[in-house]
């Protein structure tokens, strides 16, 4: 008989998949309990990251419904020597309200030197830390206050000595209505509350001010309207155009002098740099996933350990050592996808449940599900290659001797 | 042209601690033959059957198994050749315990590269052929010892090998089943396979056509039932080519 050349044996793609499934077939509690720390962690992994990413969502979604074209035009340090701080010109408002691409614009003048009391026989030294303002009444629209109680000021009550609290000052002077006979002592006397505001995110300064109509301030309090700052709606589309003009036409003598900055941009990395917590949670995430790659390895050594006979039979059925170890290989890298699925839905499922109870919008960002996805694998292959290894390295005599 | 599928010469094999379990055999086996190989518990027949199976290596002397010489095969090359050529039946079945009958039969065209629609196909026609066509879709652990030997052979047989190595195949068996097991191995050997029973049961080595008998690593006597002299290939099987044997019903389709 001749010899001809041998055709060496072969393993489909397809019937690797079918191999490395019979021993989770056949064990199966053995397989779920294996995956139960992989899971986990990426559960707590998957759900951290959704759930942060939730919260940030949910404040660029509060900063959308506020508007991102809040501009605050400041007076910055003057660069003639001595002059200290710099003013704005009385001529900001209107000028800003001009300038191309400007929706709306409104001046905050804070009056030095006053303090606002519940009444005059309280020491000024206590002033609570709270300031007095002139405002115009566009501020209120402005800056989108909402009010907690009463109204901003109008044309009417601007004239007269008529106050609105921001959040912080009422709280401090213990006022949280307005109505007949609630009234503020202010430098030499009483003013009455129109308004209380809720604390304003685009401009939270303002929650520590008394806020004076600027008509009224101007003959009772000295102000003469240099604003100390510029609230400025621009046209979304054009936020960046208006804020590098804005400069010129709040101050023109000094444009260099002129400070612009866009609060919500402030608050955007605020919420970016949140991220502290998160990476302690992360880390946390991953310790159970190392925990969970240490089980997958030790059942993985007593399975090679147990089915001796099968990986002897399957060397006299034709597999090469290399098919033995690509059948536990798969074996193991199947128990990490499974415990990345489960840990993935989990994860899913728990930030959706705690963003629908916080109320939040659902963000899950696609790299954290194929990220966790990704790790699960990577450690199923990493906990089942020594293993796949000394199951290759079986002889197949002894494995078929030992059953 | 010779018709030995299986020429072991000068083989030893000694393991690590002095052990030495073949010490020198000399042994030809023709295309077609059904023959024992017999002795006591520790004479080295194990040993034999799994150099003649290719799945452990002889420390001295050279095999050829179907006419390769194996010392110049690799891992890759072994294991093609145990895919293809060589069936084993052992002792304990070696059922997979989660798979049905059908998956274990098609088991043994695994490692072939043959699609898994085929392999199924195949194995239903292996199954029938050993008498348990009507047992297809029941788990080993749901059948008797007869019939998960029967199992084993058709997963042997499934791949159409040119030889079959059957170890102590009766040996987990009660005297009547074991009787029946035999009569798939002469029905088996009929058709032109080469099969070879390791057993330490005379009456099973009588059934045999021929007989090997091994002591202390060394053959004691090799006979004949018919009384030939084992030398003489003049069996009528030897035209036969054994890679067209028919004995399997051949289904419809190519």
């Amino acid at each position: 008989m001749s010899a001809a050349a041998i055709r060496p044996s072969s393993l489909q793609p397809r019937d690797v998949l079918r191999v490395g499934l019979v021993g989770l077939k056949t064990r199966r509690l053995r397989a779920v309990l294996s995956v139960l720390g992989v899971a986990l962690g990426i559960a707590s992994m998957v759900a951290v990251m959704g759930i942060s990413s939730s919260s940030r969502a949910d404040l660029l979604a509060a900063l959308d419904k506020l508007g991102t074209n809040l501009l605050v035009v400041q007076p910055g340090q003057s660069f003639t020597p001595g002059a200290g701080t710099s003013t704005l010109p009385n001529t900001a408002n209107a000028m800003v309200n001009h300038a191309d691409g400007v929706l709306s614009a409104s001046t905050l003048e804070n009056i030095d030197g006053l303090t606002v009391r519940r009444s005059d026989h309280i020491d000024k030294a206590i002033t609570n830390a709270l300031n007095v303002g002139a405002v115009r009444p566009t501020l209120g629209q402005t800056v989108g206050a909402t009010l907690q109680d009463g109204a901003f000021l109008n044309r009417a009550t601007a004239q007269y000595p008529a106050v609105v609290l921001g959040a912080t000052a009422a709280a401090r002077l213990g006022i949280d209505r307005v109505g007949e006979g609630v009234q503020v002592w202010i430098k030499d006397r009483w003013y009455t509350v129109v308004g209380i505001l809720k604390p304003v995110t685009l401009a939270p300064e303002l929650d520590s001010y008394a806020l004076v109509g600027l008509d009224y301030a101007e003959q009772a309090l000295g102000a003469d309207d240099s604003p100390s700052s510029v609230y400025v709606r621009a046209d979304t589309d054009r936020v960046n155009e208006v804020s590098s003009i804005l400069g010129a036409s709040a101050n023109p003598e000094h444009p260099e002098e002129v400070e612009v900055s866009r609060p919500s941009d402030a608050l955007e990395a605020r919420a970016k740099a949140k991220t502290a917590f998160t990476s302690l949670f992360l880390g946390l995430g991953a310790v159970a996933l190392f925990v969970g790659g240490v089980g997958i390895a030790n059942v993985m050594v007593i399975s090679v350990l147990e089915r001796r006979s099968e990986i002897g039979l399957r060397r006299a059925l034709g597999a090469t050592r290399r098919h033995i170890a690509v059948q536990f290989l798969t074996e193991s890298v199947m128990l990490g996808a499974m415990g990345g699925a489960a840990g993935a839905t989990i994860g899913v499922l728990v930030t959706a449940g705690y963003d629908a109870n916080r109320g939040w919008p659902v963000s899950m960002p696609a790299y954290a599900v194929g990220g966790g996805l990704a790790c699960a694998v990577v450690i199923g292959a990493l906990a089942g290659a020594y293993p796949a290894l000394r199951g290759a390295r079986v002889a197949p005599t002894t494995a078929l001797r030992t059953a | 042209m010779s018709a030995a599928v299986v020429e072991l010469s000068g083989v030893r094999r000694s393991y690590p601690g002095g052990v030495e379990a073949l010490r020198g055999v000399d042994l030809t086996i023709a295309a077609g033959e059904l023959a024992a190989i017999v002795g006591p518990s520790g004479s080295g027949k194990s040993t034999l059957l799994y150099i003649v199976g290719t799945l452990e290596r002889p420390s001295d002397g050279t095999v050829a198994i179907a006419g390769h010489e194996t010392s110049t095969l690799g891992d890759a090359q072994l294991a093609g050749l145990r895919a293809r050529t060589i069936g084993f039946v052992f002792q304990q079945f070696f059922l997979l315990p989660g798979s049905t009958a059908l998956e274990n039969v098609a088991n043994g065209l695994l490692y072939t590269g043959v699609p898994v629609e085929e392999r199924k196909r195949r194995a239903r026609e292996a199954l029938g052929a050993v008498g348990l066509g009507h047992r297809l879709e029941h788990r080993a652990t749901q059948l008797s010892g007869g019939e998960s030997q029967r199992v084993a052979i058709a997963r042997a047989i499934v791949g159409r090998p040119a030889i079959v190595l059957a170890d102590e195949p009766t040996g987990n068996l009660d005297t009547k089943t074991g009787g029946e097991i035999v009569g798939v191995l002469r029905d088996l050997n009929a058709s032109g396979t080469t099969v070879i029973v390791i057993t330490h049961d005379r009456a099973v080595a009588d059934a045999l056509d021929r007989q090997i008998a091994i002591r202390d690593g060394l053959v004691e006597s090799d006979e004949r039932k018919d009384g030939r002299s084992p030398s003489v290939h003049g069996r009528p099987e030897e035209g036969v080519n054994h890679q067209t044997r028919g004995w399997m019903p051949r289904g419809g389709n190519p």
